[in-house]
């Protein structure tokens, strides 16, 4: 029988297009320090680290030993975990483990991303079959544009929809003093009006159809930290420790050709079973607030239905009913989510430190207008990489 | 079934800019402008780290207080490598040397220059050989010779 | 602490140019370790990958073995680095509670890439990596620093070498088996001095796995499990000038805890076996002094004493170690692969005879600066 685990403490840079200021183990000290004064601990209270990002994406190999000056990982336990997009869910689910084995008390778990050092592109197009794939298929964009034009189709849903889901990011994000985009000018205009504004753009360029700019998330440099620690020690650490109800992954992947495109069914599996393992059953009523990776528009209709928020096609209603704003019954990503910031290996982190600090009560301007008992965190990868953490107010069972 | 094994030729190439970041910067930009050597302190532990360091290591405090070091150092470890990677000097045998310069407490990555190979000895004393060329990187500094003193 | 079991390992045999995709020797090593295990894949509960995108020519390669691992429809994450921290993670998931058995694969195609390019990767890109610094040369100033604080000269490097290969003639899974002299090492191609050609690895291609169980779990399998009696991994600084290159104190750090839990006190006389990262001959005398097997400044004495010799009192590397096959990132998980075989006495013509208590061990980053420990026991 593992131990309960719980997040106590948690970090981030603010977000930005770039930090010339400091170089990337400069950067990740920055979150480290950050997520050691939220919990009230030093560097020599932590008894292992785990980190993670993309290779090429900073062009560092063995970031774990690269990373450990800025890291305090000096004569300490620490290694790499990586899977792409999901690497900071990844990273948050490795130091759930190393806690619940009752191997280490308190476990620092780092992300970290500098866009702005390379080419991401042209780095994500190396992730694919370099025989069969890398050829004829092409980054990020392309195959997100794919999946949205196949659920429109399917459910006769439009751009307006798609639009709808970037105001309400990026309206949230506003609260948000970490988040990358601050586009204040949404400030005080309806939501209505900002959809039509958004659609009619001409500066709101085509990437591919039906994918704009407005749809995409940002490249961000910025750097994210969280501290798991055991049932023995959680209590005294944190007033109100983020228990880890739950977590589950799924990657069913072989070729990029094979996957499902009218569905996310890896995301769909894993909530499922991570809701059936916390006891929730019924999902909507139950979690008080989501942090979900949404790395583009339509995810944030789709997606929803395959959580089981609602049923197949209906997930624009629910975004119209205002259901997943601030003050609705389901708010989900108060932080602005991954459309108005991504440090890409820190991203999911972020989901899940953003998670804990509602239950906590910590989240200032953007903390969630109601008691937060449950807390839904997400982390999703281009190859259909799905991890899931369910975090609570009461410890589990 | 034998069968002809095919393979595919390919090379990721994906351009980088490293920022240096304000405290390695200005490390450079001594190596530049001046032909300086700058060391940082920690406030704890008093150790002098080049290429300066923004927080140490071993205390996780930031360092503060910049020192102005000599040019000068001993030779720690060295090694002649008889091969060329692609990065490495194409003209072997080269010698690369752990120089720990006069007032700082670890050691310095860099070449020895101007020496055979075969007289290059662990304790020897050497002094920093500055390119004519100089753009605020590493190879500001050409390599390292033997200096009798 | 509950205890873990291995009940199950299999390792492709390691060659310098394989045919195989990279996917399908993960699929060869994991298809060989459930056999050995006599279970199918529908009795793995979750799956801990390990790979590294420099070395697979890939971003988020990992996505592409997700399949010949058997992680369809299970948990599964990946770690870069060397494989034994792919197996400390897999004994995290397996006692967490959430899963009861954990399969642990590694691969790698060192063929594929150029070992030095991909090394020089892992230097600080603004203070070292424009130097053309990589693995074999910065190996080099560790092994003259470690001579000139000890004493030890290359002869002392060689005789790790002919001990090692002498050790691989008996394992069919290695990559070069060919006995050698001290002559022979002495005389080889200088490479970066004082290391020459049979002091450095090979560049290796190959897979391995390994199945681990809680105690809940062990009811799945037929045969006695390996027990994991104690484990630990430490990481020391990065820059090179600012560690000390001539004493391993992460390795120190790692072991001690890795002993504690075993109840280790004089490991040179309880263990039985070891299987250590001999990436460059001049490693393994410096690992000697960091596991305590030699006082410190002592690691010469000890090969030279023929302690760690096959009929030693602690044989270092009946394998043939890294020297006779350096698969990197499988590396740490063949060296548990390979204890696990002395400790059921399934190590054929490189058994050590007898052996109740085996040490295995990985290492990451420049010079060895990370270390992961395993203590086993039958």
């Amino acid at each position: 029988m593992g131990k309960r685990v719980a997040v106590v403490g948690f970090g981030q840079t603010k977000g930005r297009s770039s930090r010339k200021d400091v170089n990337g183990q400069e950067l990740i000290n920055e979150a480290v320090v950050t997520a050691l004064q939220d919990a009230e601990l030093t560097i020599r209270d932590i008894d292992a680290i785990v980190i993670g990002n993309m290779d090429h994406f900073e062009g560092i190999n063995y970031v774990d030993t690269w990373s450990v000056e800025g890291a305090g990982g000096v004569m300490k336990p620490i290694f790499k975990v990586t899977t792409g997009g999901t690497t900071g869910t990844t990273v948050a689910m490795s130091a759930y483990y190393h806690v619940a084995s009752g191997m280490f008390d308190r476990v620092l778990a780092i992300g970290w991303e500098k866009n702005s050092e390379s080419d991401t592109t042209g780095a994500i197009i190396t992730a694919f079959d370099p025989v069969w794939e890398r050829p004829n298929l092409g980054g990020a964009v392309a195959g997100l544009a794919i999946e949205a034009s196949k659920y429109m189709s399917n459910y006769g849903v439009t751009e307006r929809d798609g639009a709808r889901v970037a105001v309400r990011e990026r309206l949230h994000a506003l609260n948000n003093p970490y988040a990358h985009l601050h586009q204040e000018w949404m400030k005080g205009i309806p939501v209505d009006q900002l959809v039509d504004l958004i659609v009619g753009s001409e500066q709101n360029v085509m990437l591919a159809y039906p994918l704009r700019m407005s749809d995409m998330c940002p490249r961000t440099d910025g750097a994210a930290a969280a501290v798991f620690a055991s049932e023995d020690v959680a209590e005294k650490i944190a007033p109100i420790p983020a228990w880890v109800l739950s977590t589950v992954n799924r990657h069913n992947f072989a070729l990029a050709g094979d996957v499902d495109m009218d569905r996310n069914t890896t995301m769909a599996k894993a909530s499922k079973k991570a809701f059936e393992k916390a006891g929730i059953k019924e999902p909507l009523k139950e979690i008080d607030v989501c942090e979900l990776y949404l790395p583009y528009s339509y995810a944030g209709l789709k997606w929803m239905e395959d959580y089981g928020f609602c049923e197949y096609g209906e997930g624009p209603k629910l975004l119209w009913d205002g259901v997943t704003d601030m003050d609705g019954e389901l708010p989900v990503n108060p932080s602005g989510g991954v459309m108005s910031s991504n440090a890409i290996g820190a991203t999911a982190l972020i989901r899940v430190g953003e998670a804990a600090t509602q239950v906590m009560g910590k989240a200032g301007t953007r903390q969630v207008p109601k008691d937060v008992n449950i807390a839904f965190a997400t982390g999703f990868g281009g190859c259909y990489w799905a991890d899931v953490m369910i975090l609570g107010r009461r410890k589990p069972a | 079934m034998d069968v002809e094994n095919m393979y595919y030729h390919g090379r990721i190439n994906v351009p980088y800019k490293w920022y240096v970041g304000a405290t390695g910067s200005r490390f450079l930009v001594g190596l530049r402008d001046g032909k300086e050597f700058w060391g940082i302190t920690c406030p704890k532990c008093g150790k002098v780290y080049v290429p300066p360091l923004k927080t140490c290591p071993e205390c996780f405090v930031p360092n503060e207080e910049w020192v102005r070091l000599a040019d000068t150092g001993t030779v720690e470890s060295f090694t002649v490598a008889h091969y060329s990677n692609g990065v490495s000097p194409s003209d072997i045998p080269y010698v690369l040397g752990l120089i720990k310069m006069d007032g700082a407490d670890g050691s310095f990555l860099h070449y020895i220059g101007d020496a055979d190979p075969a007289d290059v000895k662990v304790g020897m004393r050497v002094k920093a050989v500055f390119a004519d060329e100089r753009t605020g990187n590493i190879m500001d500094i050409k390599h390292f010779a033997p200096v009798n003193e | 602490m509950e205890k873990v079991g291995i009940v199950g390992v299999g390792q492709t045999i390691y060659e310098r140019r394989k045919t195989d995709t990279f996917a399908e020797l993960v699929f060869e090593a994991c298809t060989s370790a459930l056999a050995d295990a006599g279970i199918g894949i529908q009795d793995i509960d979750n799956v801990v990958t390990v790979s590294n995108d420099f070395w697979d020519g890939r971003t988020i390669s990992s996505m592409a073995i997700q399949d010949a691992a058997g992680a369809w429809e299970k948990d599964v994450s990946t770690v870069e680095g060397d494989g034994i921290f792919g197996a400390l993670y897999g004994m995290m998931r397996t006692l967490s509670g959430s899963f009861d058995t954990t399969l642990i694969v590694s691969h790698v195609k060192g063929s594929e890439g150029n070992m030095n390019l991909i090394t020089n990767a892992m230097f600080d890109p603004i203070y070292q990596r424009h130097l053309g610094v990589d693995a074999t040369t910065s190996a080099a100033l560790q092994a003259r620093a470690y001579m000139e604080k000890t004493g030890a000269t290359e002869e002392d490097f060689a005789r790790v070498s002919v001990k090692n290969h002498g050790n691989g003639v008996n394992n069919p899974f290695a990559q070069i088996r060919k006995k050698i002299s001290l002559e022979d090492v002495l005389n080889s191609r200088k490479i970066s001095e004082p290391l020459k050609l049979y002091d450095c690895s090979p560049i290796s291609d190959g897979a391995a796995a390994i199945v681990l169980s809680n105690e809940k779990g062990l009811a799945r399998f037929k045969k006695d499990p390996v027990w994991i009696l104690g484990v630990g991994h430490c990481s020391d600084s990065y820059s090179l000038g600012y560690r000390d290159l001539t004493f391993p104190r992460a390795l120190q750090a790692a072991a001690g805890k890795a002993f504690a839990s075993a109840g280790i006190k004089n490991p040179l006389k309880e263990l039985d076996v070891a299987e250590i990262a001999d990436a460059y001959s001049y490693m393994e005398l410096i690992w000697y002094e960091g596991f305590g097997f030699a006082a410190e400044g002592a690691g010469a004495d000890l090969i030279r004493s023929g302690a760690t010799a096959m009929d030693g009192a602690l044989p270092v590397n009946p394998s043939g170690g890294l020297l006779s096959a350096h698969p990197v990132l499988v590396a740490g998980l063949a060296r548990i692969v390979e204890a696990t075989l002395q400790l059921r006495g399934e190590a054929g013509d490189r058994q050590v005879k007898g052996a109740k208590k085996a040490l295995a061990h990985g290492i990451n980053g420049p010079c060895g600066q990370s270390h992961g420990v395993f203590v086993l026991g039958a």
